[in-house]
């Protein structure tokens, strides 16, 4: 009998801390954090980022809106006001770990490329073939020297 | 905004000869707005006092706010509701940021599990639960337990209803 490995799932949790991404609504694509589980389908939720522009008021919004992401603020206590959240955002640095993730940087890539026009595709199509030619060129010559 | 607005409408018996200062009575009334909160009191207070819209009178009638709206409560909720066979009593608690929202709750999940409607219904007492030991519902004491945490773990995107055909089966895991 082989042994069975067992190993406990790791799913991403909805709890008190937990940063959230928010998908539709009037703040899709903002980051938020989670203050209090009001039900199974519901949570309280507070974005206390500087800028303006990206901050989500504290509200109660539906799960269904929102996508967890691996970030969590560890120390947040549950229904924590908006200045507690703002120094633990803040102390943990969720902004610019939420920047350096791969999942922001392409999502950043990809509203950069839907704001693209035709020319521009164009000029990004002809950089992508330049790019892919020198590596296949290098890669050649390293095969052609290995022999 | 929700659908409901919790307003307190005072009113009175006109004042006749024999009683020039009748006795003023207070009600904090569910509605969706002003009209529909005065009709609702001359319903409750024709049942309980010799009093009807035509020999009375609304002395004030003003909008009872959230103190906090920013924060999560539990409520319980005493009713009185006809059903189609007869009338019953019932308890209920709900976990939500207002008592207009706690009794919103109540009206859809009334209508949900016994189909009743907005007339078959009377709110009689809507309590903020303080202390989680007051609590005696087993759906809403699930919620208060400590350091609740849960996964979502199976989730279906709107998007992927939008393509009939699409190459790539739907993620529900994340």
């Amino acid at each position: 009998m082989g042994d069975a490995e067992i190993k406990a799932s790791s799913w991403r949790l909805v709890e008190v801390g937990r940063i959230v991404l928010i998908h539709g609504g009037d703040a899709a694509g903002k980051l938020a954090t989670i203050v209090e589980i009001i039900d199974h389908k519901r949570a309280l939720i507070d974005g206390p980022a500087t800028d303006t522009k990206i901050a989500v008021p504290r509200q109660s919004i539906a799960l269904a809106q929102l996508i967890l992401t691996p970030l969590v603020l560890d120390k947040l206590p549950r229904g924590a006001r908006t200045g507690v959240v703002k120094a633990q955002w803040e102390k943990a640095g969720i902004e610019a770990k939420w920047q350096e993730s791969a999942w922001a940087k392409k999502r950043s890539q990809k509203e950069k490329r839907r704001a693209l026009t035709d020319f521009e595709r164009f000029k990004v199509m002809r950089l992508k073939k330049q790019a892919n030619f020198q590596v296949k060129t290098s890669l050649a010559k390293l095969k052609a020297a290995a022999k | 905004m929700g659908r409901l607005t919790e307003y307190q409408v005072i009113g009175r018996h006109l004042p006749s000869e024999a009683n020039p200062a009748p006795k003023l009575y207070r009600m904090r009334i569910f509605a969706p707005n002003t009209v529909v909160a005065k009709s609702r009191f001359w319903y409750f207070l024709m049942k309980l006092r010799k009093v009807k819209k035509a020999n009375g009178e609304i002395v004030s009638l003003n909008v009872i706010h959230e103190k906090r709206p920013m924060k999560v409560k539990n409520f319980g909720i005493w009713i009185r509701y006809d059903s189609r066979s007869g009338t019953h009593n019932m308890y209920k608690e709900y976990r939500e940021m207002s008592r207009t929202d706690a009794v919103e709750a109540l009206y859809q999940d009334m209508a949900a599990r016994h189909r009743s409607r907005f007339r078959s219904i009377h709110i009689l007492k809507v309590v903020e639960l303080e202390k989680t030991d007051d609590v005696k519902r087993p759906y809403i004491k699930q919620l208060l337990t400590k350091d609740l945490k849960f996964p979502l773990p199976h989730r279906v995107s709107k998007a992927a209803g939008t393509k009939i055909f699409v190459g790539k089966r739907p993620s529900t895991f994340y």
